[in-house]
């Protein structure tokens, strides 16, 4: 322990911070408890080990495709001397900028059978039927799990091309000293060094996909999350519900433990970056099959979709709406920003306790403050009534006693519950992020102004701060882009005439008619495309 | 002293207009379908409209919510969720003349907490290629429509509502084995909604598809969708025995509502003449109150005959439709 003590303040504000973020999730386990009649039974009976195997090949497959599309991708950015990386590096982040559920609905439509692509095809080839011809079913398991994959995988590109940019080029020259060759060395010492950062984000879109409804909802593929809607709103059964919602909660255990078990025996840190230029060349066949590979993630994970929204919004474009949108826009900016600072600061706070009092116990809100993360967004949102509402009526016979106004529902019924869902639920994002940013630093640094007498805030502050900047800006940014897109949640926990531009599209989309929340979905994809650019320009000038 | 002057002024505000100046509104509908009719009612009324629109989890938001809820009105689209709201006893008795004479009685609950606003029918659109076809939704499961149906999720309130009122009909185990029969016909998984199909039809992947009514005439109405429209016709089943299956959108007050008053007039515009002239127009619904002319697209569907099932009935297999599709795992 490198300063003594725990700080007492800053350990119980940690616990406080972590346990209400917690809450929603322990109301969740302390509900399914409750007697569940014959539900369960039913559906084990009839659906569930369908719906099971459906969420367990889900999640390997989009888990496994994310990292095959993200690692190479990160390697060949940071690498290599790739032809257009320049651009490749940002580029490749912007399908995250592409809600999840916009996408499967625009794939869906284009690859059906009633879709313009089959379209086409049977009138080039004079088909009249399907059983004419052969063409793959988009709306199958491995539709849903190629489609996921193609809006998940930047988390694994962004986090591994971080991780291997800020590595210690001179290992890569031991190596090569050694007798390695540059390829070798990439994968011998590169790679497994990213491992963490790697690991973080594949827990991520673990997570990501476990809790995804609306997605595989387009893609007619029933998962435990179905079966979680099923009980609930089906069958009325919230016991039952909420004990499959736990099932879930099992995965993320999953998740958290592998993560650790992965940063186990990590003990390399450094402060020297990649600055040398001594990057991989490839060869021109290499070269062609690189770029090739990177800009197919771009073109299917981003352009085809943008291009297909921009088509339609040009088609149906309504000029009256654009104030509107501008007014849901901004208010959709202001509950992400917000959420993601939240979100950032607590995970600083978890973070650092745990690197200058590395005790368990202080280990701990780190871990269980990002389990909100598997839990689907509507779960989520019953969870957090649940707690904020015997809170609310509280607050308010407090007030009929002490013969004041009525506050009414001030913590459910307000954007303050949206935001607390947006923290909720993406903590583990930020969390996991600014971790393994901390845990590059070498802690022969932590000790370095202690010795000169500098105080522990002055060194986070002086030190640790400005060599987080970029791990503390990816978090920024992931929080803040995933809030945006969030909808489950929103849709049931917002005030009256609150709109995100979620929501209003998902109106549209569910009514069938896209065409005029186009313009809506192209502000969502325009306003994550902002921190993307900003934060690419901020990582090159550093 | 200047807080008594506020209250006392405050209470006199209150006891002097008639309404509230807002009315707070729980919606299963989209906001835009139904924002027209508020709009029309703020004109009128001067009374503001405040909606919030979601599909899944409103009743428990309004349960936990409890005696603190700011909702005043509840509106859905769907029998069951009306039955559910009364059920839990998140509704009020409404006792109004008004809407006693304007909305016949089988579309009231007994106790007066829940009204319903339109009917709209389960029909069955075929492809014209098909010709005329007189169908049943016991046809559905016949062996001559093997790989021609398509139909969205089993589990949607739409169709739920049809296979409980298959149970009231036929009993369970039949209608399980009806489910079965339909399963095994069905030209692809169920997915997408209602218009969907008929986008299916008109490409030709299947010849049937179960839809609601207003669907049809919402397609005719949009340039993209008129041409999967016009591949098909629209039918109204079982019109030889006990009549086609219908279901309502409804409106209840909210048990805690802090503008009750508010809330029985917008409930009385929604069931007024006007009110249910537009639902008839913009929506395509059959409109409850008597003497109001349909649209004259649906109108030109022609008449029918409607099953005289009770909705209390319809919303009692509820649960029991549910299981019925997950044992014919109608959605895998």
């Amino acid at each position: 322990m490198i300063f003594g003590r725990t700080n007492k303040i800053w350990q119980s504000s940690s616990w406080i911070i972590a346990l209400a973020l917690l809450a929603p999730v322990l109301v969740m386990l302390a509900s399914s408890i409750g007697h569940s009649g014959d539900t369960f039974s039913h559906l084990w009976q009839t659906v569930l080990p369908t719906y099971i195997s459906n969420t367990i090949w889900l999640t390997f497959g989009v888990v496994a495709l994310s990292l095959l599309f993200g690692v190479p991708a990160a390697l060949l950015v940071s690498q290599t001397n790739l032809y257009s990386a320049k651009v490749l590096r940002w580029a490749l982040l912007l399908p995250l900028a592409m809600p999840g559920y916009l996408v499967a609905y625009l794939y869906t439509d284009l690859f059906d059978y009633a879709g313009p692509v089959q379209r086409l095809l049977r009138e080039l080839f004079g088909w009249q039927s399907p059983s004419d011809y052969w063409f793959f079913d988009i709306r199958t398991l491995s539709g849903a799990t190629v489609i996921l994959a193609l809006v998940l995988f930047p988390y694994v590109y962004m986090l591994g091309r971080t991780a291997l940019e800020q590595q210690d080029k001179s290992l890569l020259r031991a190596g090569r000293t050694l007798g390695l060759t540059a390829r070798q060395s990439l994968i011998k010492i590169a790679l497994p060094l990213a491992r963490p950062a790697i690991m973080v984000a594949a827990s991520l879109v673990m997570m990501e996909t476990i809790a995804d409804f609306a997605t595989v909802q387009y893609f007619a593929v029933n998962t435990l999350t179905t079966a979680i809607y099923d009980t609930w709103l089906g069958y009325s059964d919230m016991a039952a519900a909420n004990a499959l919602a736990s099932v879930l909660l099992l995965f993320v255990l999953f998740a958290v433990v592998a993560e650790q078990k992965s940063r186990a025996g990590q003990r390399h840190q450094s402060v020297r970056p990649n600055t040398s230029n001594d990057k991989l060349v490839l060869t021109r066949m290499q070269q062609l099959l690189a770029v090739s590979f990177c800009w197919v993630l771009v073109v299917l994970g981003f352009v085809l979709p943008f291009v297909l929204l921009a088509i339609m919004a040009i088609d149906y474009a309504q000029i009256d709406q654009l104030a509107k949108l501008g007014e849901i826009g901004l208010a959709t900016i202001e509950v992400s920003a917000y959420a993601a600072t939240i979100a950032v600061v607590i995970s600083l706070t978890l973070a650092l306790l745990n690197r200058f009092y590395p005790v368990r116990i202080n280990s701990l809100p780190l871990q269980i403050s990002g389990f909100g993360y598997a839990v689907p967004g509507t779960v989520l949102a019953m969870a957090l009534m649940a707690s904020f509402g015997p809170l609310d009526h509280w607050l308010n016979d407090i007030a009929v006693a002490i013969n004041i106004e009525k506050p009414g529902l001030i913590l459910s019924g307000t954007t303050f519950a949206i935001i607390f869902a947006f923290v909720v639920r993406f903590a583990a994002i930020a969390n996991g992020t600014v971790n393994s940013g901390i845990a590059k630093i070498p802690h022969s640094i932590d000790k370095a102004p202690a010795s000169l007498g500098i105080g522990l805030l002055s060194t986070i502050r002086q030190v640790h701060l400005p060599l987080l900047k970029s791990s503390i800006l990816v978090a920024w940014l992931l929080v803040f882009v995933e809030a945006m897109k969030e909808l489950p949640a929103v849709l049931l926990l917002r005030p009256f005439n609150f709109e995100t531009l979620s929501t209003f599209i998902y109106q549209l989309i569910s009514d069938e008619q896209l065409e005029q929340g186009a313009i809506g979905a192209i502000f969502i994809v325009l306003f994550g495309l902002i921190p993307i650019v900003w934060l690419n320009k901020d990582n090159q000038s550093s | 002293m200047i807080k008594k002057i506020i209250g006392i002024s405050a209470l006199i505000a209150t006891s002097f207009s008639t309404f509230a100046s807002e009315v707070n509104v729980y919606s299963y509908r989209q906001a835009f379908l139904v924002e027209p009719l508020f709009n029309e009612f703020t004109k009128q009324t001067g009374v503001k409209v405040n909606v919030v629109f979601a599909k899944k989890g409103m009743a428990e938001r309004l349960e936990r919510e409890g005696e603190h809820s700011p909702a005043d009105v509840l509106l859905t689209t769907d029998i069951s969720r009306l039955i559910e709201l009364q059920e839990k006893s998140l509704l009020q008795p409404v006792n109004s003349a008004v809407l006693e004479q304007a909305i016949p009685s089988q579309f009231q609950a007994d106790d007066n907490t829940w009204f319903g606003l339109t009917t709209r029918v389960r029909n069955i659109y075929s492809a014209k290629r098909l010709g005329n076809v007189d169908i049943n939704y016991e046809d559905l499961a016949d062996v001559k429509y093997k790989g021609k149906i398509c139909t969205r999720s089993g589990k949607h309130p739409y169709n739920v509502a049809l296979v409980s009122s298959m149970i009231a009909e036929h009993g369970e185990a039949k209608t399980l084995e009806w489910l079965k029969g339909v399963k095994a016909n069905l030209a692809r998984k169920p997915q997408g909604n209602d218009r969907g199909q008929v986008q299916a039809i008109h490409q030709g992947l299947c010849d049937v598809s179960l839809g609601n009514s207003y669907y049809f005439g919402k397609m005719i109405n949009n340039d993209k969708q008129k041409v999967w429209a016009d591949g098909v016709n629209i039918n109204f089943p079982n019109q030889a025995n006990r009549g086609a299956h219908v279901n309502i959108s409804g409106v209840g007050v909210a048990k805690y509502a802090p503008n009750k008053s508010s809330a029985i007039a917008l409930i009385e515009f929604l069931a007024s003449e006007q009110a249910q002239q537009m639902y008839a127009e913009t929506n395509m619904e059959y409109p409850v109150r008597a003497g109001v002319k349909k649209s004259e697209l649906v109108a030109s569907w022609g008449e029918f005959k409607s099953d005289a099932l009770p909705l209390e009935t319809i919303a009692k297999h509820r649960k029991t439709a549910l299981k019925l599709l997950d044992q014919a795992q109608f959605d895998l």
